[in-house]
Order: structure tokens, then sequence, then C-alpha cells
């Protein structure tokens, strides 16, 4: 626990972990207020669409590759699992919310 | 330099996330929406390998662009040929990708920051510390214990949307167990702050996967849609710990937006099937299946036959179709939409009635409609079409049950008491058609097929209805 007192001892650490806080809570809200509103019938592809968008978690795949240890087989191989599955998250999540939304257009 | 370009990348990123997420609430914008994210996500991905600094040996880069190249092939081509009916499993198959590639960094980070110094490196950023910080661990075991929980979660809710299990198994007390079994989650996460043996990290990854299963399997298939949407912020607060992780704002903005906006979307669509979202979790379908046994003066079923459906629809001035998921997976839509033109063409009025979790989720019908050609306007939301019913002359349900079904409303004993229902038994006449007698997704009995206003004309949705539709045009 005296790593969390040396962090508060540091103004320079807290500014950053306050800063951090205020990002949260604006994205929390830019969130809510993106989804305010919408028909039902835009649901299901907006919540398709939403999951290819956390897809983003496949940068931190990449990042974890990028400083992988070339010698250490264990974290190449669950890091080649995980960019992959990222990969599958955000391709097939953009591919099958565009096929959704063609239907809408249509009209 | 080369990191200061990555920033404002992360920054465009970061802001087409959420312009895209804006467009796609507007059905006129919603597909430019959709490939605005894309874009921005494509940027990020390319950003994050081009502008990396420091040596990495080609190798990995081999491995990264492998992997990349593997999961695009394969996920480009299963979102493209995969039917529209099986759409909400698709959706739950991609979040656990996700949900598992959560988990993974976070598995192979706490292995890096106990074997090595590594870690150090990547949170100097964060946090230039000399240690390493307490909020690091933290966010790798939530992002591992959420990930895993996401993950596992996923695949059962695809298992059970696809019918491979198709009972809520419960065990008894399933929710004290689980409310245990979670702080015991906490709890052991908690005791690896402290403890220095990597590979009890595995424990709380397996440990986590099985909350996962233990979380949704006592679930009903009925409460799917809301599971799959709670999973779906769950994997966006797990992406939003990576970022965390490595002070890195893109992972943080997607994951945030995905969180809260997912949040709020389970719960309006809880709203939609009334039934708090509390319910869904602790499970208020307890029982569900005993419950509506007791129910016992049924009265008698009557059947139609297709000749008799033809004539009576004929003669009809309005008809109104609720169409159901049953009829999705018959392939009947196209079928449906061409009884819809004749009967047009005789001078009836052909509306569709679509309940907001007709299908396997909101708007999942609209879709599948749309994708025969059905004419929008013809779709017509539950409270616009309820007040219709007396008016109605004849209503044909086909492949839906539960959406229909009159218990919602009479019997407090049902588990979908609460739920907002189609009044078909307003019309006039009202004709099921189902392929057998079983109950419906939520496993409960139909006290609609019992009254006396009802005909039942059995058989695969789409040969009776081709029949149907052979039928009229001999009139």
């Amino acid at each position: 626990m005296e790593n969390i007192q040396s962090i508060l001892a540091d103004p320079k650490q807290v500014d950053h972990i306050v800063q951090m806080i205020y990002f949260v809570i604006l994205a929390i809200f830019v969130g809510i207020e993106v989804i305010g509103g919408v028909p039902s019938i835009l649901h299901t592809p907006l919540m398709s669409g939403a999951n290819a968008i956390h897809g983003v978690v496949i940068v931190g795949a990449i990042y974890v590759m990028l400083n992988s240890d070339p010698e250490n087989y264990v974290s190449l191989a669950l890091g080649f699992l995980a960019v992959l599955l990222g990969t599958l998250n955000v391709v097939g999540g953009f591919v099958v919310t565009d096929r959704m939304l063609e239907m809408f257009k249509k009209k | 330099m080369q990191s200061h370009l990555l920033s404002i990348i992360y920054l465009i990123g970061s802001v087409s996330f959420i312009m895209g997420m804006k467009m796609m609430g507007n059905a006129k914008t919603a597909r430019k929406g959709n490939l605005v994210g894309a874009a921005g996500m494509t940027l990020a991905i390319v950003g994050t390998i081009v502008l990396h600094e420091g040596e990495v040996s080609p190798v990995i880069y081999g491995l990264i662009l492998l992997a990349i190249l593997i999961g695009t092939i394969v996920g480009w081509m299963t979102a493209k040929k995969v039917q529209m009916t099986k759409m909400p499993e698709l959706v739950s198959i991609f979040n656990g990708m996700g949900g598992a590639c959560a988990a993974l960094i976070s598995l192979i980070e706490f292995n890096h920051t106990k074997h090595t110094t590594h870690i150090m490196e990547v949170v100097e950023h964060i946090i230039p510390s000399d240690g390493i910080a307490p909020g690091t661990f933290f966010c790798i075991l939530a992002g591992l214990i959420i990930g895993s929980i996401s993950f596992s979660g996923s695949i059962i809710a695809f298992l059970k949307l696809n019918g491979t299990l198709d009972k809520p198994v419960r065990l008894p007390k399933y929710n004290i167990i689980n409310t245990i079994f979670l702080i015991a989650i906490v709890a052991f996460a908690a005791y690896l702050f402290k403890v220095e043996t990597p590979t009890l990290v595995y424990a709380l990854f397996a440990m986590s996967l099985l909350y996962g299963v233990m979380f949704v399997l006592p679930i009903g298939g009925a409460d799917m849609p809301v599971v799959i949407s709670l999973l779906n912020s769950f994997t966006g607060v797990a992406a939003a710990f990576g970022g965390f992780l490595y002070g890195n704002y893109v992972m943080l903005t997607g994951g945030i937006l995905v969180g809260s906006a997912g949040t709020l979307l389970t719960i309006v669509m809880c709203e939609a099937m009334n039934r708090p979202l509390f319910n869904v979790i602790f499970g208020a379908f307890g029982g569900g299946a005993a419950s509506a046994e007791g129910t016992s003066e049924k009265g008698t079923i009557k059947d139609i036959s297709v000749a008799d459906t033809a004539t009576l629809m004929n003669y009809s001035k309005r008809v109104v179709i609720v169409p159901g998921y049953g009829l999705a997976v018959a392939q009947a839509q196209h079928v449906i939409h061409e009884l819809e033109m004749i009967l047009e063409e005789r001078g009836v009025e052909v509306k569709y009635a679509i309940h907001p979790v007709a299908g396997r989720m909101p708007g999942h019908m609209n879709v599948l409609l749309a994708e025969s050609n059905v004419d929008y306007g013809k779709l017509v939301e539950m409270d616009d079409i309820n007040p219709e019913f007396p008016n109605t002359d004849v209503v044909l349900v086909v492949g839906a049950n539960d959406v229909v079904n009159p218990a919602a409303k009479t019997d407090p004993s049902s588990p979908i008491y609460g739920m907002p229902i189609l009044d078909v038994e307003n019309a006039k006449h009202i004709i099921i058609n189902k392929r057998s007698m079983n109950a419906g997704y939520a496993g409960i009995d139909n006290l609609l097929f019992y009254n006396p206003k009802n005909s039942m004309l059995f058989g695969d949705a789409k040969k009776v209805l081709t029949e149907l539709v052979a039928e009229l045009k001999t009139m």
C-alpha cells in the first residue's frame, strides 16, 4: 500500500488520475447522450454497431504483441490469439451491422 | 514525433466512434455512421502498428499481420454468409471474441508484471513511478474478470439462441450461489494483489469463465437479447480497462462509450418488454415452466384448413399479420410478402403488427421483413396497432407465441406477466400458424390457442403460406 501513498504524494500523478476521472465521466455522458431517443427498430443495428466498436480492444492486443519478448512463446501465442479474436470482433461486427443497415436503406 | 502523430490518430478514432454511434441512431444516416466507425477503427489499428516506436522483431510483425489477416477473412465471410435470422447469435459470438481478447491481454500483462519489469515501460506514460502501480494491477485483474465473464457468457447466450441449450438450467438457490461466487472472485482477485504466484491468475481466469456460464445459464431464452446487450456493455468496460492500462485514449473512448451506451440500451430494451433488469438477471422467470402447468380448464383447440383460411381472408376487409421468429426460421418472410400482395390486390387491407421484441432482438423482425421488400409503412408498432384489432377481421399469427399470450395480462403467476402484448384476441378471427403444439420460446403455454375465436393452422410456415397463396390465386 506504500505504492498508493507514493502516488498520492506526487501532485503530477494525482493530476493525471483526476484527469482520467474527468475523461471517464464525460465519456459516460457522451455514451448516454448518443443513445438517447433512438427508435426501437434501430436497437438491434445499434447494439451490433456498439459491439463492433468495443472491438477497439484489439489495439491493446497489438500493443501487447509489439512489446512482447520474441522468446516468450506463451506470451506470443496468447497475443496472437488475442489479435485474431479482436479482429473477428471488429471485422465481423462492422460487416454484419452494415448488412443489417443495408436493408433499412432500401426504402 | 511519431507518438504525437499516434495521439492525433487516436483522437480522430475516438471522435469517429462518437460520431458513428450518433449517426447510427437515425435511420437515414445509420449506414454511414457504421462506416465512419469502421474507418476510425481501421485508422487506429493501422496507426498502432505503423507508428510503433522501438525495436520489434519481424517475427512479431508477421504474427500480428497473420492474425489480422485470418481474423478479417473469417470474420468477413461469417458476417456475410450467415442468414439474417441467425444475426443475434452472430452478434453474441463476436461480442464473446472481444471479451476473450480483453481477457487474454490481461493474462499476458499479468505474466509480464510478475516475471519481468516490462510493464514499467508500458505504464511509464500513465503513472511514471518506480514500482508497479496498484492501479495497473487493478486494471489487469478487472479486465481479466470482466472480459472472461463476457466471453463465456456470450458463448452460453449463443448456444441458447441457436437452440443447443433450450431450457434454462437452474441450480437450487442459484441467485445466492452466483452472488457468493462473484464475491469469491473479487476476494480472490484482491488476494492476487499480494501473492507472487503467477499461476494463480489462471485460476482467476477459470473462475471468471465459470461465473459467466453460471450467470447466463439460468436466464430464459426470451431474455437473451437483454443478456447480449448487457454482455456487450461488459466487453466495452473490459476494453476501457485496457485503455486505462496503457493510457490509450482510443480504447478508453470506445470502451466507455459502448459500456455506457450498452447499459442504457439494455435498460431501454427491458422497458420495451416491461421487465426490470433486476428480474432478468435474478430471474422473476424463475420456475416459469412449472407455474403455467397449473391453469387447467383450457377448453378445446380448433383446427382450420388452408382452404378455409383462404376463403376467410379473401372475404375480409382488414387483415393483420403477426410475424414471429418462427416465420423467420421457416424462411417464410418472402412468401408472407406474396400473401400480403395478393390480398391487397383483392382489396384487403393488410398490415404487420410488430411487437418490440418480435424475432430475437428489438427491431430484428423489421430487418427480416425489410429483407423481403415489405413496405416500411406496413410495419406497425405495437402501441399503434393495438387499438386497431377490434376492427380487424382476421389476425394471422405466424410463428409467434409469447408476444400474443394473454397470460401476460391475466395470469400474475406467468413468467411473462407484465410484458406488453399484441391484443389479438380483440379481432374477429384469429388464425395461428404453428408447427406443433409446443410451447413458445419462454417455455410457457398459451391460452389464446383455446380461445373460441381462434383456429389453429398447423404446419411449417413456409409450406402452409405457399399453399395459402396458391389457394387464394384460384379464387
